[in-house]
């Protein structure tokens, strides 16, 4: 998908003005904090747990090479194949040729944010394969030809009419009369609708929320079931993955599954939790004949040795999101790109640029429930911070703020000059503003005024007073 | 360590307060200010405002000029490193000093351990009143209904809670009515309130909705800046709703006109 990070300014507008999206996001707000919140506090080592996903993910990080080969070494002992990808395009041709020699013509698909990173779809529809999203969120937006807007709920979004009106128009070959007004409704005929795709399919992609090095198994958390039949019934499973999915035990990654689900949805574990590793073996009662595991970098390897490691701790579990006033007020889409939330706000810059996703780690006013919420303990706000000044290091910030900022700071380190000019400033303010209270509108706060009155000063400046007052103090 | 030497060697000298006045607060509330002194004075310190005090630097910090927010934090250090505690009215700006000034210097050989030496001594107004001085009543008095939001930093940095709501309980007349979600952002964020300002106006509109529930009659915070950005929006509801900072009240100095109200009204 092309980023649309730049054009920010026009999709909050969008979104802001869009009633149906302002509902929906009323959901975000309530329904994943309460659960959280709820889930916390029934694990009183929770915090404890979070410190431990944390060390294991910097220690996994800083051991990636290692852990990789390893993690390649089981893959391979157990007949399986791992394919290593540096970029989108690489992950796209590895898949697509899979595919074909496999002689797909319909492939399914468990839910992957990494697919959505590499556009994956696209590409193989454009060469005839039929893609079917057997997530639900995922199904729903796939029909209407749109992105995710969340990363654990991609369709969080939508209401229920819009669902309705979307089945309608792509079922056709369902009677017309059928009523479609309860969600059970919905969910079965979604179910009925992929039951004969999951048959039909070719081959099965997966994502993965993790990748054990000790096994060379990748694990995947569902609540439909829909990724176990993704990869159990087609004859070949590819599965998906970044490079700091990896962790080193099967001990490890109870850990990060531990605080992933209480994080993400507040339950304590998902419905599902699936490990697989490798194709079928002679006495297994099911499974692929074919395993691979395509392991994308698409520029992570260079943050490594950088500050922005640390994003690399994230396990997808939205919680960032959900805790986000900003998120809150302008969802997904907004942010133009793949990632939403906070941990968009960092990723998207990191991975395609500033200069293109500049406006994302700047929408923040660094209230920090992000960082008081993420499992993994990763410092989103100081991490926007450094894009930030990342951005004005490359003077990719907009002039007029930097220049702003530059006569300000000026002014702030002389401290004098700085006493003699807010005298002054301050006064002019006071004796216009003083009688009303606030200014309607005043030049160069434009911004503010535009939704708020801007409150006058009361007068004189502290320390002006302040000079006075000690001065009789003094004489006293 | 010359914090050390500077402790007081008989239990009669007072502490010594160097005031971290605010930018804000300097420009647009020096009420805010003098309730400050009058609160600290209360509480057995002895305040001093050094002069060459402005701003602590977050606009230039956040914004990602790092040069000159460095330049700014060694000014704050020099200023002020020699008293036994820096105090200043604002959670923001506070945390700014405890947290992020030892981050900003953290290369620098010659200024680091300052920073550190600094942070160590700095609190937000009303946690250094009850947790560092002990204070847990103070003498004033409000007959009405009021409610408290709390601010990102001082709330998620520096951990203040119930301090306010403990000092707040002891007002005489004062009935404290919580709002629903206290505790998320106002939508101020200083500069990101002119530079998104649909957003900062969604978040803020939602926060007067919350404030407008609870049918109090007085709005406090801690922080000038979410303050005048929530009277801002108000005032441009007109909603009756006064707004003023936490240590008017408490220093029973909340006899001028509220933020955002003009000097002919107000006054009751
Ligand atoms: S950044 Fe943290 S909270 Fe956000 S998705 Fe990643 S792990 Fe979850």
């Amino acid at each position: 998908m092309e980023p649309t990070s730049h054009a920010f300014k026009d999709n909050v507008r969008k979104a802001l003005n869009d009633d149906q999206l302002q509902r929906a996001l009323g959901n975000v707000k309530t329904g994943f904090i309460d659960k959280r919140a709820k889930a916390r506090a029934a694990l009183p080592e929770f915090d404890q747990l979070r410190d431990q996903a944390r060390d294991i993910k910097d220690h996994s990080l800083a051991h990636l090479d290692l852990y990789l080969e390893e993690y390649e070494r089981k893959v391979t002992y157990s007949g399986g194949h791992v394919h290593w990808a540096a970029t989108a395009a690489e992950a796209r041709e590895i898949i697509l040729d899979l595919c074909t020699r496999a002689g797909a013509k319909t492939v399914t698909k468990g839910k992957s944010m990494v697919a959505e990173e590499i556009a994956l779809n696209d590409h193989l529809e454009a060469q005839g394969i039929e893609v079917v999203e057997t997530d639900l969120g995922e199904y729903l937006i796939q029909i209407r030809g749109e992105t995710p807007s969340h990363i654990i709920a991609p369709a969080v979004h939508l209401n229920k009419e819009q669902i309705e009106q979307d089945f309608r128009k792509t079922h056709t070959d369902l009677p017309e009369d059928r009523s479609l007004d309860r969600p059970e409704q919905l969910v079965n005929e979604a179910r009925t609708v992929l039951r004969d795709k999951f048959i039909a399919a070719d081959v099965g992609i997966t994502g993965a929320n993790l990748l054990i090095a000790e096994t060379g198994s990748s694990v995947i958390v569902t609540n439909e079931g829909n990724g176990d039949l993704t990869q159990i019934l087609p004859r070949v499973h590819i599965v998906i993955a970044t490079i700091e999915k990896i962790v080193p035990t099967r001990e490890d990654a109870m850990t990060i599954l531990r605080v992933l689900a209480r994080s993400a949805t507040g339950q304590e574990f998902t419905t599902y939790t699936t490990f697989s590793t490798g194709p079928k073996r002679p006495d297994d009662p099911d499974g692929p004949e074919e395993y691979h595991v395509v392991i994308l970098d698409n520029g992570r390897s260079e943050m490594l040795g950088t500050e922005f490691r640390e994003v690399l701790r994230c396990i997808r579990c939205g919680a960032c999101m959900n805790h986000c006033p900003v998120y809150h007020a302008i969802g997904g889409h907004a942010y133009g790109w793949v990632y939403p939330g906070p941990i968009g706000a960092v990723l998207t810059p990191s991975l395609i640029g500033v200069e293109k996703a500049g406006h994302l780690p700047n929408a923040s006013t660094f209230c920090g429930r992000c960082e008081a919420v993420c499992p993994m303990r990763i410092p989103l706000p100081k991490l926007m911070r450094k894009l930030r000044e990342r951005e004005f290091e490359k003077a990719a910030s907009p002039w007029q703020q930097r220049a702003g900022i530059k006569i300000w700071a000026f002014f702030a380190k002389r401290p004098r000059l700085y006493r003699r000019s807010t005298n002054i400033l301050i006064a002019i303010l006071a004796r216009f503003g003083r009688r009303r209270g606030t200014f309607r509108y005043l030049p160069f706060a434009g911004g503010w005024t535009k939704y708020r009155e801007l409150p006058a000063p009361q007068g004189r400046t502290f320390h002006q007073l302040w000079r006075e007052q000690r001065n009789e103090r003094v004489h006293k | 360590m010359q914090s050390e030497q500077t402790q007081p060697r008989d239990e009669q000298r007072k502490p010594r307060v160097g005031l971290f006045v605010t930018c804000l607060v300097d420009l647009f509330r020096p009420s805010v200010g003098f309730a400050a002194i009058k609160l600290l004075e209360q509480a057995g310190c002895e305040v001093h405002v050094p002069e060459a005090q402005t701003c602590c630097g977050q606009p230039a910090y956040n914004s990602g000029d790092r040069t000159n927010a460095q330049s700014i934090a060694k000014q704050v250090i020099a200023a002020f490193e020699t008293y036994d505690y820096v105090v200043a009215p604002s959670g923001s700006c506070a945390g700014m000093l405890r947290k992020h000034f030892p981050a900003l210097l953290d290369n620098d050989r010659d200024w680091s351990e300052r920073a550190v030496r600094l942070a160590g001594k700095v609190h937000e107004l009303i946690s250094f009143l009850v947790d560092v001085r002990g204070i847990t009543k103070v003498d004033a008095r409000y007959y009405g209904t009021v409610t408290y939001h709390d601010s990102c930093s001082g709330l998620r940095e520096l951990g203040i809670k119930n301090q306010p709501r403990d000092l707040l309980a002891s007002v005489d007349g004062l009935k404290l009515k919580e709002m629903p979600n206290a505790e998320i952002c106002c939508g101020f964020g200083g500069t990101f309130s002119v530079k998104y300002p649909d957003i900062s106006d969604a978040m803020v509109e939602k926060k007067t909705d919350s404030i407008e529930e609870t049918k109090a009659d007085l709005l406090l915070a801690g922080d000038l800046g979410c303050l005048m950005n929530m009277a801002g929006k108000i005032k441009r509801q007109g909603t009756p709703v006064a707004v003023r900072h936490i240590a008017e009240v408490l220093a029973d100095m909340a006899d001028d006109p509220a933020i955002g109200d003009g000097s002919t009204i107000g006054r009751q």
